[in-house]
This record gives structure tokens, sequence and C-alpha cells, in this order.
């Protein structure tokens, strides 16, 4: 008993620690450039699930939009650089940024790291997370704008069915069902949305589309 | 079993109303990002699928208030143009511009390839 009032405790500090941290960051040249528009190139993936790229790719134009960028349609832009001959996300990974700024015309690039993505089975639960980094960069000056960085976890909607026989039969109901429905994909629109929503610590600024442009608190 | 699905009902409404004080959306989303996870997943639904699904949220945003995201219209034109609809991909390519003038560089880099070659 004693032990669980420990752990209990843990892991309210944990979750409190994780709260109360705003890493203070730089955004003089953010604000300084003022981009309007964002180039998002396929992510580089070090999963071995091959939909990890395209999947957190496609995910990705909703909250750099709503926070008021425009977009280039990412689809369209990956056909470009493989009539280009570049097909995997290294090799668009290599363009040079005049290069980008010339083909694209756009303000700034996205460049995407995947980390983590895909389901693991353990005893009781099997978990689905994905984790991303992000830097922005100026393509018209090379300069690095911002960079950051989320995970997500199908554990955090878990985490209420606390029972042990609830856990258990939730665990096999999950290992069928992270399949069917690519609770990836819906994992990885979480860690999209953590971390390119603007107007939070740490986050991007509102672009020129959304009503809260300039006034950002940060 | 029952009980269960209720209490993870119950558990996904008490989470999602507590999200209910989100901020307004800017767009009319609906399928575009789905839409676009499918053109990557072959099989799942076909060109032509992608297609009306892309229209029939174009027709749900005229009837919303809200604007059509950036990205719709060009990507409409991109499944125009593999299925060798060239002039109606142009015609997507130009909305785009039209919606949003940050797109006119690149926009204008497809409409000046000849036909076909958006593949």
């Amino acid at each position: 008993m004693n032990r669980l009032l420990v752990f209990i405790s843990l892991v309210f500090t944990l979750a409190l620690t994780g709260c109360a941290k705003p890493i203070p960051r730089d955004y003089t040249g953010f604000k300084q450039s003022k981009p309007r528009s964002i180039l998002v190139l396929p992510p580089v993936s070090q999963s071995l699930d091959v939909n990890a790229s395209h999947s957190m790719l496609s995910q990705m134009t909703l909250p750099l939009a709503e926070a008021g960028y425009y977009v280039l349609p990412v689809a369209v832009v990956e056909e470009t650089f493989k009539q280009h001959g570049m097909t995997t996300p290294q090799d668009i990974r290599a363009v040079s940024v005049a290069k980008l700024h010339q083909i694209f015309g756009a303000d700034t690039v996205l460049y995407v790291d995947v980390t983590d993505y895909g389901t693991k089975y353990i005893v009781v639960s099997s978990e689905t997370r994905v984790t991303a980094t992000a830097r922005l960069v100026d393509l018209r000056t090379g300069k690095q704008l911002w960079s950051g960085g989320a995970t997500a976890s199908s554990n955090e909607q878990d985490s209420n069915n606390s029972s042990l026989l609830g856990m258990l039969v939730s665990a096999a109901i999950n290992q069928v069902a992270n399949n069917l429905m690519d609770k990836g994909h819906d994992i990885a629109g979480m860690t999209s949305a953590r971390m390119l929503t603007a107007g939070v610590p740490g986050g991007i600024l509102y672009g020129p589309y959304s009503p809260s442009y300039g006034k950002d608190k940060i | 079993m029952t009980k269960l699905t209720k209490s993870i009902i119950l558990g996904v409404v008490i989470t999602l109303a507590g999200c209910a004080t989100a901020p307004k959306k800017i767009y009319h989303w609906d399928n575009y990002q789905t839409t676009v996870y499918h053109y990557y997943q072959s099989g799942k639904t076909s060109p032509d699928e992608q297609i009306a699904a892309l229209n029939a949220s174009l027709e749900k945003s005229r009837a919303s208030a809200k604007k059509v995201p950036p990205g719709v219209h060009a990507h409409l034109g991109l499944l125009y143009a593999n299925t060798g609809r060239t002039d109606l991909a142009f015609q997507e390519f130009n909305h785009e511009k039209a919606l949003f003038p940050e797109s006119a560089p690149f926009m204008d880099l497809l409409l000046s390839k000849n036909k076909g070659e958006t593949k």
C-alpha cells in the first residue's frame, strides 16, 4: 500500500513537472522573418513501419494552416520531387535551400524527423506511440527560425481504465483495434498537433491567416 | 462487454467534453488530410473515389461559413492530372492560386507543364 502511494505521488510529481517547464526560446529571428508560407517535406523516418513518413506527412497541414500559414500541398510537392528523380525523404532532405526556394517559392521549409512510430505489445497493454521533431528554416536566408518536438501515445487515453481486469480486456481489444483502425495514423495526428500548434509555450508563432497574428504572447 | 463499451463511450464523451472550448477553426477540414493519406495507400480508395470525396468536401465548405483549407484545390488538381483530365487539373491549380496568392510560384510551375507531366 505504501509502495502504491509512493508510486502515485511519483507519477503526479512527474506529471506536474512536465507541465511546469516552458523552455525559454528566442523568437527574434522568427518575428523578423514574417513567413507566410511553409513547404512541408516528407519526414525522414527511423521507424520500420513503411507508413510512418506518409502518415505523419498527411497530418501536418491542419495544425500549420490553423496556425495561420499557407501550407503547400504536400502530395503535389512530393510528386514534383519524384519528377526530378528524388523519390525518398532522404533524397529530398538533401536539396539545397536555394533550390527549394527557386522551385516552390515558399518562405520557409519544415524538416521533420519521425523517431518513433508504431505499436508495441507489453504484457498487460499495447501502446501506440509516435514521436517527431521538426525544424523550420527560412528559405530566403537559410536561417533556422524554430525547432520543436512532441510525442503522443495511445496510453494517454487508456489510463482511465485502471482495474486489472479492465486492463487485460482493453489490452486485448487494443491489439486488434490498433491494427484495424490504423491507430498509428491517429496518434500521428496528435503528435503533429502537439508539435505544430501556435500560441503555446515553445510552439510556432501565429501566421498571417490567423486572427491571432502578431498577438503572440511569447 | 456491453458494460465495457458503455464505459468506453462515456470516457470518450467526458474526454471530448473537456475539449469543447477549443478555439474555432479557420478552415473546413472535413476529409482533406484523410484523402491525402489514402493517396499514399495503394488500393485503399481509387483516384476517382478520392476526387469524389474532395468535391463533396468542397461542396460542404460552400454550405458552411468556413473557408477551403490550403492545398485542397491543388491536391484535387493532382488527382485530375493523374487520371488524364488536364483541363480540370489546370482549373484547380488556378483556383488554389486565386484563394492563396502564396501558392502562385508553385502553381505557375505546374501550369507551365505540358499535358500529363504532373505525374
